[in-house]
């Protein structure tokens, strides 16, 4: 069962690429703090997104005529890991890079194409993800946000939420309803374009309970978009919105987001030399697991650069990750405060403390633990 | 895919199917079967070829090791590829015995459980880093259906083969048993989800309900992980690096136990029957994990050295287990 999910090793020519990102994104990251690095995902720096595309790290995967590399998956693999491992900042170029530049290149026409790929790649344009709505979480097909023709293009109103990036970024791509109600589920749905800059849109950020403000609301009040705002065909908006979630889940970040706290937290050991048997246990346990999860995380990008849409692997190995991710906070908290005259340095307490409180999150973002598990039941014939 | 493993798998439906394994649990002769598997040619696939066999990198005898897991073979198939192999690597090693052969490590003096001990006619013992071939003399453990026994050696005896591999022959022999729980975890995983599409209570299949749903597919990633790490265990070669055997191991351990509790949960009061065959492989995995060293033992080892290492754990796992 599942059997494409494999062994696979990183191509050579890949591989190669990783001195010279490990070192723009040492340029970054050696600096900080451990949790300015813990908030690797959060971090919003367009300097060093720009960086990283005149080094040619984002667009990676795309051909050469629009500003890419022509590199497979594999290579965005090796960039995407050296950047979360060191804790360089990722947030501003993350969803373009990742999800919106190979939505465009599929979906969009020769002109949207032209339009915005160069620029993904070089770092100067940035996206986000205009799906989830205060009422359509989860049930995503039920979205209410609606975009009307008009004899220009389209009108949008309605109410996205939760949109990472949306305060800092230059373009939504956003599901919306473009035909129907709610009731008629997949069918009618489309994927607009929105610059989020024209009349009407307003974007209210939201705080979060680490006291970051990295997700937002995003209203639509008459916003009037030109025709070649819809990407893809209307009415496919589902199909493609699928695909890109295959993109969205199946990168090596399903099983990073707490490796800076564990490198700190085993620096930490080193440092005050404990390595009883227990010690080693706890360190032995989360080095095995990343290791495989590491493997299983290649083995579904190999799938992606087999040109498939590995969506119930990526699912699969998500959840896995995730729940990885999840539980070193727990037992690294356990670890350190069952050790209470060790002293602890003080950003390794507060990066402790940033991922025990975003957690939860590992596992809502880019859909739930249950809706994944769903995925990979339906993939076992159960659904 | 591995062009043996068709064959392989083939002739283990043929020659070990349920009835099979039953019949040599209660104690019958399990000459037939070892003659059979013998006669393939399978023992020596990873025996260089300059000695005779046909020297397949161990990459490709991981997948068949699975499939020994997956038919819940009930002979030491895989330890004796094993044991024929590195006898056939010793200078003054003798020629290797026809019959089965079980692994074990043991000091002197300690009585230990060996894996198959009851169905080996040898064990290749590790003894003080050295490897001896002694006549199978042990006792059955009493557990029902087991196929291993209690053996002790007072002092080693039999014939000199040499000095372990580097690593020892427990990290070998773990490598081995990790491939074994993935196939029986991949067997399990395909009887659970089969079931529960065709037990019906509340008038639709099991399946159906959400809640089995979701243990289906936390069951299928600790599946996947199993068959994984196993792969990474066997990915460099003989003998095994410290890393990869510890990582083979420590993870199909520790997913040993769950994967065998949901394959039960699911099919209900059935699959504690004798009858039904799902014991054939739950047991084994309980068995599986406990040999060689379990979780705990083998994550100790791997702390040990990762804590030993100066480089952050993304390379750590990228270049340990490459
Ligand atoms: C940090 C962060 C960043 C995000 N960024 C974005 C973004 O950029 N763009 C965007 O569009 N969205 C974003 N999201 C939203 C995210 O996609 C949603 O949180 C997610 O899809 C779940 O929706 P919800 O929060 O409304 O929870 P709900 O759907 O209300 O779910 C609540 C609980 O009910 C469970 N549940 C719901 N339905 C079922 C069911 N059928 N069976 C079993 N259990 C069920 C869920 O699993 C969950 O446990 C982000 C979320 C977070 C936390």
């Amino acid at each position: 069962m599942f059997d494409t999910l494999s062994l696979a090793s990183l191509p050579p020519a890949d591989e190669a690429i990783r001195p010279a990102i490990r070192a723009l994104a040492a340029t970054a990251a050696s600096a900080a703090d451990t949790d300015e690095r813990a908030r690797s995902w959060q971090g919003y720096d367009p300097a060093f997104s720009r960086r990283l595309g005149e080094a040619g790290f984002l667009g990676l995967t795309l051909p050469k005529r629009y500003g890419g590399h022509e590199r497979g998956p594999f290579a965005r693999f090796v960039v995407v890991e050296e950047l979360l491992g060191l804790g360089a900042p990722v947030a501003a170029h993350w969803i373009a890079d990742r999800q919106s530049a190979p939505l465009i290149l599929n979906f969009g026409n020769e002109a949207q194409r032209q339009s915005y790929l160069p620029r993904i790649a070089r770092g100067e344009i940035f996206f986000c993800i205009g799906m989830s709505e205060p009422g359509s979480g989860s049930d995503l097909a039920s979205v209410r946000t609606r975009a009307d023709r008009t004899e220009t293009g389209w009108r949008v109103n309605g109410q996205k939420i939760w949109t990472s990036g949306a305060p800092h970024c230059d373009y939504m791509i956003a599901l919306l309803r473009t035909s129907g109600g709610p009731d008629d589920r997949h069918a009618g749905l489309s994927q607009l374009i929105i610059d989020l800059k024209v009349p009407g849109v307003t974007i209210r950020p939201i705080r979060d309970l680490a006291g970051d403000e990295h997700f937002a609301e995003v209203f639509f009040e008459d916003v009037d978009l030109p025709a070649d705002a819809l990407i893809g065909e209307e009415g496919e908006g589902w199909k493609q919105v699928t695909a890109e979630l295959a993109f969205e889940r199946s990168g090596p970040e399903r099983i990073y987001s707490s490796v800076v706290l564990l490198d700190a937290w085993i620096a930490h050991l080193r440092g005050v030399g404990r390595d009883d048997a227990a010690t080693r246990a706890l360190v032995g346990d989360a080095t095995a697991r990343l290791g495989v999860l590491r493997a299983m995380s290649i083995a579904c990008t190999a799938r992606l650069a087999a040109g498939e849409s590995p969506v119930t692997e990526a699912s699969l190995v998500k959840d896995l990750g995730t729940a990885f991710e999840q539980q070193l906070p727990v037992l690294i908290g356990d670890d350190l405060a069952s050790h209470p005259d060790e002293a602890v340095a003080a950003d390794l307490y507060r990066a402790l403390l940033y991922v025990t409180h975003v957690a939860p999150s590992f596992s809502l973002r880019g859909g739930t633990r249950e809706i994944l598990r769903g995925i990979i039941a339906r993939g076992m014939g159960l659904r | 895919m591995n062009e043996f493993l068709e064959p392989f798998e083939r002739m283990l439906e043929a020659l070990s199917p349920p009835a099979t394994v039953r019949a040599i649990e209660a104690g019958g002769s399990a000459a037939a079967l070892w003659d059979g598997i013998a006669e393939s040619g399978f023992l020596d696939a990873l025996v260089p070829e300059d000695c005779g066999g046909a020297g397949l990198p161990l990459s490709e005898i991981g997948p068949l090791w699975q499939a020994l897991g997956r038919h819940a073979v009930p002979l030491p198939v895989g330890e004796t590829m094993l044991a024929r192999t590195l006898l056939a690597a010793a200078p003054a090693a003798p020629a290797a015995p026809a019959g089965p052969i079980a692994l074990a490590v043991a000091d002197p003096g300690t009585a230990i459980v060996v894996p198959f001990g009851g169905v080996a006619h040898h064990v290749l013992l590790e003894s003080g880093s050295q490897l001896y071939l002694v006549e199978a003399d042990g006792e059955p453990t009493g557990v029902p259906g087991s196929l291993a026994a209690r053996m002790r050696w007072d002092a080693p005896g039999g014939v000199s083969v040499g000095a372990a591999p580097p690593g020892g022959l427990r990290a070998v022999a773990a490598i081995l048993r990790a491939a074994l729980i993935a196939g029986a975890a991949d067997r399990l995983t395909t009887m659970t989800a089969a079931y529960a599409n065709e037990r019906v209570q509340f008038g639709k299949p099991i399946g159906k309900q959400q809640a089995l749903q979701q243990q289906m597919a936390v069951m299928a990633e600790d599946m996947v992980a199993c068959r994984i790490a196993a792969q990474l265990g066997c990915a460099g070669g003989l003998p095994p690096s410290l890393a990869a055997a510890a990582t083979a191991k420590s993870i199909t351990s520790t997913a040993a136990p769950r994967l065998a509790a949901t394959a039960h949960a699911i099919h209900g009061a059935i699959g504690i029957s004798a009858e039904y065959d799902l014991q054939l492989y739950t047991r084994r995995l309980h068995e599986w994990r406990l040999a060689d060293g379990s979780e705990t033992y083998w994550n100790r080892l791997l702390g040990a050295a990762r804590l030993g290492d100066a480089r952050g754990s993304v390379d750590y796992v990228r270049e340990m287990l490459a």
